[in-house]
């Protein structure tokens, strides 16, 4: 028999907590598999927001660490900084991100540190119950936003890929989702590329994930899938934002 | 014959699995586990062409799947 998949080595087989559909689970998994694939079991760090993830510790062999809330680039400079050899990975949901820690990835964007962020937006607080994120898109229903949100009161949703890759520090942003097997397949793809950049030590590397949140949305999984496609992208383009690995080797072919 | 095998104990019956199939092999079986789910099962194996869309789709990691391979 020949194996077609199995589940990535470095999981331990420990259930996670997330409700069924989430997309958390998907992007887990997918980090492992590419972790797993580069073989860099001993030198990956994984850096755990504070939300829906962050009780997941237990479900991969790796080294880990739960962060502060909104802290996780703060947390990941130290740990790049201190030892350059690591696959640092900071991950982060659109909560602990942008509303929190919106001045933390700011400015580690800024000083151009080297380690890999990968953004959950699920456009919503799963774990507190459904609230506003910053992320929410005008007209969406939220516990705190009945009716749907409204520019006059909170203004627009915001644009973490695009944001960042107007700073000269990161090198590499892309948006992808994981919605269907086609998307997760690129999903997988971009997560691998940020970790080879990483590992080469150009400059942060960024990519968002457009996830699923099945009981914030109040939808059935299924549903929830489609309204990416007819909701989420339409605001969220997907693919490369920002690229410079191309312009990096030219420049280098150029001056050979 | 292909395998697939799911995790019945883990699965929390989003129903990617089901929906994503690409031959429609996969139902939602008829027996609750432990969490109170009513887990996907294989309803047709004769029919699977081991792709492995079900295990890439699947948010709790429970699908293995086996080609057979003479």
């Amino acid at each position: 028999m020949k194996v077609v998949y199995e589940a990535p080595k470095i999981n331990t087989g420990v259930p996670t907590t997330y409700c069924g559909g989430c997309g958390h689970g998907i992007i887990n998994r997918l980090i492992a598999e590419v972790i797993d694939e580069m073989e860099l079991k001993e030198k990956a760090v994984l850096l755990w927001p504070i939300g829906c993830s962050c009780v997941n510790v237990n479900t991969m062999d790796i080294d880990q660490l739960c962060c502060l809330h909104g802290r996780g680039p703060a947390s990941g400079t130290g740990m790049k900084r201190a030892n350059p050899d690591n696959l640092v990975i900071v991950y982060q949901g659109d909560g602990d991100m942008v509303s929190e820690g919106m001045a933390e990835i700011m400015h580690a964007a800024i000083r151009g540190e080297k380690f890999t962020v990968i953004f959950v937006n699920n456009a919503i607080y799963g774990m507190t119950g459904a609230q506003m994120a910053p992320t929410t898109l005008l007209g969406q229903n939220a516990s705190t936003a009945p009716g749907g949100r409204q520019v006059i009161n909170s203004g627009y949703p915001v644009k973490m890929a695009e944001l960042l890759a107007e700073l000269p520090g990161t090198v590499y942003s892309e948006r992808v989702t994981v919605n269907t097997p086609a998307n997760i397949i690129k999903a997988k793809k971009a997560i691998k590329k940020a970790f080879e950049l990483q590992m080469k030590g150009e400059g942060m590397t960024f990519v968002e994930v457009l996830s699923m949140c099945p009981t914030g949305w109040s939808m059935s999984p299924v549903k929830a899938c489609e309204w990416v496609d007819t909701n989420m992208t339409e605001i969220f383009p997907l693919g490369v934002v920002k690229d410079e690995t191309e312009g990096l080797k030219q420049q280098e072919e150029a001056a050979k | 014959m292909n395998q697939v095998k799911i995790d019945f104990e883990r699965c929390k019956e989003c129903g990617y699995c089901i929906h994503y199939c690409p031959k429609k092999v996969l139902v939602k079986g008829d027996k609750i586990n432990k969490k109170g789910y009513f887990a996907a099962e294989v309803a047709d194996p004769e029919g699977c062409i081991a792709c492995g869309t079900c295990a890439r789709v699947c948010p709790d990691v429970c699908i293995s799947v086996y080609k057979d391979v003479e």
